[in-house]
């Protein structure tokens, strides 16, 4: 045993969990090389790395989903073999995935306790499962109401019921995936208080991030993979972003934009008073009201959830809307026969969707056929009442060489590109559009840093050029770098207006979360 | 007066007698859609029972090894069924609408072969078949005014099988809502990976439930032929497999609405069959073909919403494929 | 990286399923106490071995060719179109009115427009399944089930009641005029020299189908309407982003698929029976089902697949009337096709994909 340097309490000596040599390869592709790690108990310890990078291999196999090549694994320091999730929970593995695994419907307490249950009836199960529940929410200050149904609590609430979960299995190492992408960053300093809590008492957390901020907020010592290898393990304290990203990527990586000032024109987009009602009768834009300029980039902050998607859908015209959304001073149609995309792109919105995969491509279709989505009406890709399918390929080459689409083969379809390359797909469409307003939806999610860079280039210049570009992205640091001006929104409506350079990402971080100066 | 009731009692005796089958394969049908199978192949399996309960009854002379082959052959085609679905992560409607075809072919073409009677098997009678079952004091009561032919009539004097089917339902609630497996049951037609990542198996389970489909649908089947009828003959199903799938929409997946949609069914079809009493109490024909249409249309009108919005489990029709 | 060349995927998948289920098909017949070769063998020569046997499988082809257009229309914007049989039956009544109340002068002009009465009235019958799938969700499968079902409660009912002359104890209608009567294969071929049996039914209908399979291919591939269809197929939400409007889409989809079933009775109803009968239709709505799945949606592999089912039909019906093989046994086979090629695809596909991914790796390191 010895003393946790942080905490003071008594741990054992032995790593809470340890790999040596993890590989995993899926055909040709090698996901995971050599990985070797050590985590002591008592610690946070932080993974950090881009998409491809193997963080999430590693984490199935840890889970049992997937079987290592080579490689052991020792849980205090026992070699320990994980062929499914029961082994791992039997080992004391809980995990908190990005997307929440539980079960909509069900109340908090039915989603503890299944695959948990004690016995074949029910109800005796459920009268221990509440008894333990409420004595875990006590111990570590996640209070949850066992009867709530999860559909209908807040993201940060159904998140305390999957760590509930897994402390409800005797976790002891709790792995966390992207857990702050779906909250705002008063709900993620409760969750990190948390995790605090729950390292405090002799748990062993693993974060798996790509956020570098977090990296440095909360973890004791932080791993970076790169390729599927593991290129360092440090102590958070003994080093810094830049250093983090550098090792993520292999070279110096340009963190922030240089951005010339705003040449701002006439006014191109005016939207006043936007109220949209969703399926269920429920609000979900309430009252919206902003303009952008010619040359001019409006940043929209906050989470996902509060408003931003349904802007974007009654924008692009699928959705439609009370309110008045006026295009270079002229009011368009948004409730009637005329609101949909196409009459949008001849008004001259673009529009590039926050879900490419959903929305903005058919990922069966080939990348020359993606060229003509939207457009397949368009003149020029006709020839009589045919489609000019040798027009559209020829379209199709040209705009994936200026945009570095890789492969620049047309021909295959669009499942078959990277993220980042997919994104650049719909990018070259929507721009070279020449568009007079473009909107813009999480551009670099789920992007390699190197596409990152490309990405926000292409919209500083659409800027440069004298369009109006509207931006909505939940990290606030692309928000902060791209955007002349930035509008908060929370719950339906926006809750202010900031200059970048007036501003910081706590007081934008406060209107996020609903807290505005009068408030507060 | 005595006249509107033996003719109301005679309706209501039909509709529970033709409310079975409906509520037996409505029952399997919720088993198997609350796990996130769609299955329309509810009539090809419960076809199949039909034929092979009824030749396997005509052949041995009883009808409980009939039963017990209906119930087999019901088996075997949601084996086929659950291997393309769950196994081959295939298109679960083109499988269903596969099943009806082959059992439709399979039962003409094996009946042609054992019997050669043009496609159905021998009339069956005695104890090839289920005879009515008369509840205690049935005989004693009956000249009870109103209380007594209710009790004699009307829920005396069916056969074991439609009190079975009507014992079903409370049973099928207690699995679903009262036990561990229903939980589980529940838990992964709605959200399959909650199940997974808890360490329980989308497979089993699933694969638990359509054999519970298939064993429900097996005596539906056998209770055509060898209790509602005597014995097979071509397509006999009717169409209910179908109408048992509207029921279990139109009862939001849930037993006892399950039971009363059942009967509103069993009871429509107990009217086509009196033509004569509509005309008597309605005082107007009603063209047969239109009666019996009448549940097809039905159906339709639920499925249009036009009662109630009805959710289905969230993850049904969807191959469960593990998210990496 | 694309799992497996293009030809495997179109050709070699299909073909491997298809000898699956004439393999278990063979085990079906030698069950039932057949010999399975003999009754290939019978049937080959049944449907193929004469212009007779010819006549019949193209007529029956023909049935399929449109049936099968009709359910890959509707597959390539994702919706399983059930309602062939009920389409074509009403599609039947459409052909029997313009064929019974306008006095034609010559086929060609009968052809015509009992063709577009054929598909109007197909059309319609799927226009109330449609509308509540695109407005209310409705599945589509069972509302056209159960359409299919309606179908014949109501032709039974005007054959009977309404349209049947007043002398008849046929639930038919009366013969249709003989100026409406189409020239049958015999009729065409004649003039060019070209011996064709007189008593077969295929009819100048066959061309009218192919003329539709040629127009379906032009109609998904190379239109404006058969782009936004195969967007909407693949993906409904990025339809709407693209601004395709999923409830015209949806309609506009299925009342094409209901015309192409309802043309079916053209070559039934006018082409050979030359009134309107009960159960014209015979299943061939279904087997318009297997024809779309192993033809995979495309008009090429549709009349490849037809014309392997009207040999089916044809050799069925020769089977049934020199063995003891009832007509079920193409039900039989039809099924074990919608079941290998639609719903065990991947039970052929997965170990092919693993094969070729193998080939490759091998490759890659000698290379």
């Amino acid at each position: 045993m010895t003393e946790n340097s942080t905490t003071g309490r008594q741990v054992s000596a032995a790593p809470a969990i340890e790999l040596v040599g993890i590989s995993k390869s899926f055909g040709p592709v090698q996901a995971n090389k050599d990985i070797s790690i050590r985590v002591m108990p008592g610690t946070i310890h932080g993974i950090i790395g881009e998409n491809g990078a193997g963080k999430s291999t590693l984490m199935s196999i840890l889970y049992g989903f997937y079987k290592a090549d080579k490689g052991e694994v020792f849980i205090a320091g026992n070699q320990t073999q994980i062929p499914d999730s029961q082994a791992a929970i039997a080992a004391g593995i809980g995990m908190v995935f990005q997307h929440f695994k539980l079960v909509p419907n069900f109340s908090v307490l039915e989603n503890i306790i299944l695959g948990a249950e004690d016995g074949a009836m029910l109800r005796p199960s459920l009268a221990k499962a509440r008894e333990s529940l409420l004595s875990l929410a006590r111990d570590y200050e996640m209070n949850v109401d066992p009867d709530a149904i999860v559909e209908e609590l807040s993201v940060g609430h159904q998140q305390r019921v999957e760590i509930l979960k897994a402390l409800y299995r005797q976790a002891n190492i709790l792995i966390l995936d992207e857990p702050t992408g779906v909250l705002t960053p008063s709900e993620a300093d409760q969750l990190f208080r948390i995790l605090k809590r729950l390292r405090d008492e002799g748990k062993t957390i693993i974060l798996i991030t790509h956020k570098l901020r977090e990296i440095m907020d909360i973890t004791d010592t932080v791993s970076v993979m790169r390729r599927g290898e593991m290129t360092a393990t440090v102590k958070t304290a003994d080093t810094n972003p830049e250093q983090l990203a550098e090792l993520m990527v292999g070279r110096k990586v340009l963190l922030r934009i240089d951005k010339s000032a705003a040449q701002r024109g006439k006014e191109l987009l005016h939207v006043k008073n936007l109220q949209v009602t969703d399926e269920a009768g429920v609000l979900r834009l309430k009252g919206v009201s902003f303009n952008i300029r010619a040359g001019e980039i409006l940043g929209i902050a906050g989470v996902a959830g509060n408003g931003q998607s349904e802007l974007l859908e009654v924008l692009g015209g699928y959705r439609t809307a009370q309110g008045q959304i006026l295009v270079n001073g002229a009011p368009i149609d948004i409730t009637g026969q005329n609101a949909d995309g196409q009459s949008r792109r001849k008004h001259g919105i673009a529009h590039v969707p926050e879900d490419r995969q959903r929305e903005g491509l058919i990922m069966d279709f080939a990348a020359w056929e993606n060229i003509a989505f939207g457009y397949h009406t368009d003149e020029k890709y006709q020839s009589g009442i045919f489609m000019n399918n040798a027009a559209i390929k020829q379209d199709a080459s040209e705009k994936m060489q200026r945009f570095d689409v890789r492969p620049p083969n047309h021909n295959l379809t669009a499942k078959s590109f990277s993220g980042g390359n997919q994104q650049k797909l719909v990018l070259a469409r929507e721009i070279e559009r020449d568009p007079d307003i473009l909107l813009v939806g999480q551009p670099t999610r789920g992007v390699d840093i190197g596409a990152i860079e490309f990405i926000h280039q292409q919209i500083m210049t659409l800027r440069e050029r004298g369009k109006a570009i509207l931006l909505v992205s939940v990290e606030l640091e692309e928000i902060m770098s791209l955007s002349d001006r930035i509008a908060v929104m929370f719950d339906g409506q926006i809750m202010g207006e900031r200059l970048p350079n007036e501003t910081n990402e706590k007081e934008l971080g406060l209107l996020m979360a609903g807290i505005t100066e009068e408030v507060a | 007066m005595v006249d509107v009731l033996n003719d109301l009692l005679t309706v209501l005796d039909s509709t529970l007698r033709l409310a079975t089958p409906l509520l037996l394969a409505c029952l399997a049908g919720l088993f198997s859609e609350r796990a996130g199978i769609f299955d329309i192949g509810l009539e090809g399996k419960m076809l199949a029972a039909a034929f092979f309960s009824a030749a396997a009854a005509a052949l041995t002379g009883s009808v409980w090894i009939g039963l017990a082959s209906g119930i087999a052959a019901s088996l075997a085609l949601s084996a086929v069924h659950g291997l393309a679905s769950i196994t081959f992560r295939g298109n679960q409607l083109i499988s269903g609408v596969a099943i009806n075809f082959l059992a439709a072919g399979m039962t003409v073409l094996i009946a042609q072969s054992l019997f050669q009677q043009g496609g159905r098997t021998p009339s069956l009678s005695g104890q090839a078949r289920f005879n009515p079952v008369h509840l205690p004091f049935a005989e004693q009561i009956e000249t009870v005014p109103l209380l007594g032919p209710i009790y004699a009539e009307l829920f005396s004097g069916h056969t074991i099988l439609v009190y079975a089917a009507l014992a079903m339902v409370p049973l099928t609630w207690w699995l679903l809502y009262r036990t561990r497996f229903g939980l589980r049951l529940r838990a992964v037609g709605e959200a399959p990976e909650a199940v997974d990542t808890a360490g329980v198996s989308v497979i089993r389970l699933r694969f638990t439930a359509v054999a519970i489909c298939g064993v429900l649908c097996g005596i539906a089947g056998a209770y055509l032929s060898t209790g509602l009828q005597a014995g097979f003959v071509k397509d006999m199903t009717a169409g209910r497999g179908y109408i048992a799938l509207a029921a279990l929409i139109f009862a939001k997946w849930r037993p006892w609405y399950a039971l009363i949609s059942c009967l509103l069914f069993g009871f429509l079809q107990a009217l086509a069959l009196r033509p004569d009493l509509i005309e008597k109490y309605l005082f107007f024909k009603v063209q047969i073909q239109l009666l019996d249409a009448l549940p097809y249309i039905l159906t339709v009108i639920i499925l249009a919403g036009f009662v109630g919005k009805a959710i289905p489990p969230r993850a049904g029709g969807e191959p469960y494929v593990k998210e990496r | 990286m694309e799992k497996m060349p293009a030809w495997a995927d179109v050709v070699l998948v299909p073909l491997i399923s298809l000898l699956l289920a004439a393999a278990i098909s063979a085990l079906v017949i030698t069950g039932i106490g057949e010999d399975p070769v003999a009754a290939v063998k019978m049937m080959v020569s049944g449907a193929l071995g004469s212009t007779y046997g010819w006549g019949y499988t193209l007529y029956y082809a023909t049935n399929f060719m449109f049936t099968g257009l009709a359910v890959s229309v509707a597959f390539h914007a994702k919706m399983f179109n059930i309602g062939g049989e009920g389409q074509a039956m009403i599609g039947g009544l459409g052909v029997a009115l313009m064929a019974l109340f306008i006095p034609w002068p010559h086929w060609s002009l009968a052809l015509i427009f009992c063709s577009i009465g054929g598909a109007v009235f197909g059309a319609l019958w799927a226009l109330i399944p449609a509308i509540l799938q695109a407005k209310r969700g409705s599945h589509i499968v069972i509302t056209t089930i159960m359409f299919n079902f309606m179908a014949a409660a109501l032709l039974n009912y005007l054959l009977v009641s309404i349209l049947r002359p007043v002398k008849s104890m046929d639930p038919a209608t009366a013969s249709f005029p003989e100026p409406t009567h189409l020239p049958t294969l015999h009729d065409i071929l004649m003039p060019l020299g070209i011996e064709f049996s007189k008593s077969a039914p295929a009819n100048v209908s066959l061309l009218l189908a192919l003329a539709a399979a040629v127009f379906v291919w032009v109609l998904i591939w190379r239109t404006r309407l058969g782009y936004a269809l195969r967007a909407f197929g693949h993906s409904d939400t990025a339809a709407q982003y693209a601004g395709i409007n999923p409830v015209k889409i949806t309609i506009l989809a299925m009342l094409i698929s209901g015309g192409l079933a309802g043309m079916m009775a053209v070559n039934t109803t006018l082409g050979e029976a030359e009134r309107l009968v009960l159960n014209a239709t015979e299943g061939a709505g279904f087997i318009g089902i297997a024809v779309a799945l192993m033809g995979r949606s495309h008009p090429f592999g549709v009349v490849l697949a037809s014309i392997l089912f009207g040999f089916l039909y044809q050799g069925g019906a020769e089977l049934a009337l020199w063995t003891s093989i009832p007509r079920e046994l193409i039900v039989v086979i039809q099924a074990l096709v919608i079941l290998f090629t639609g719903a065990l695809d991947n039970m052929v596909r997965m170990p092919i994909e693993r094969l070729f991914i193998a080939l490759r790796g091998s490759g890659d390191r000698d290379g």
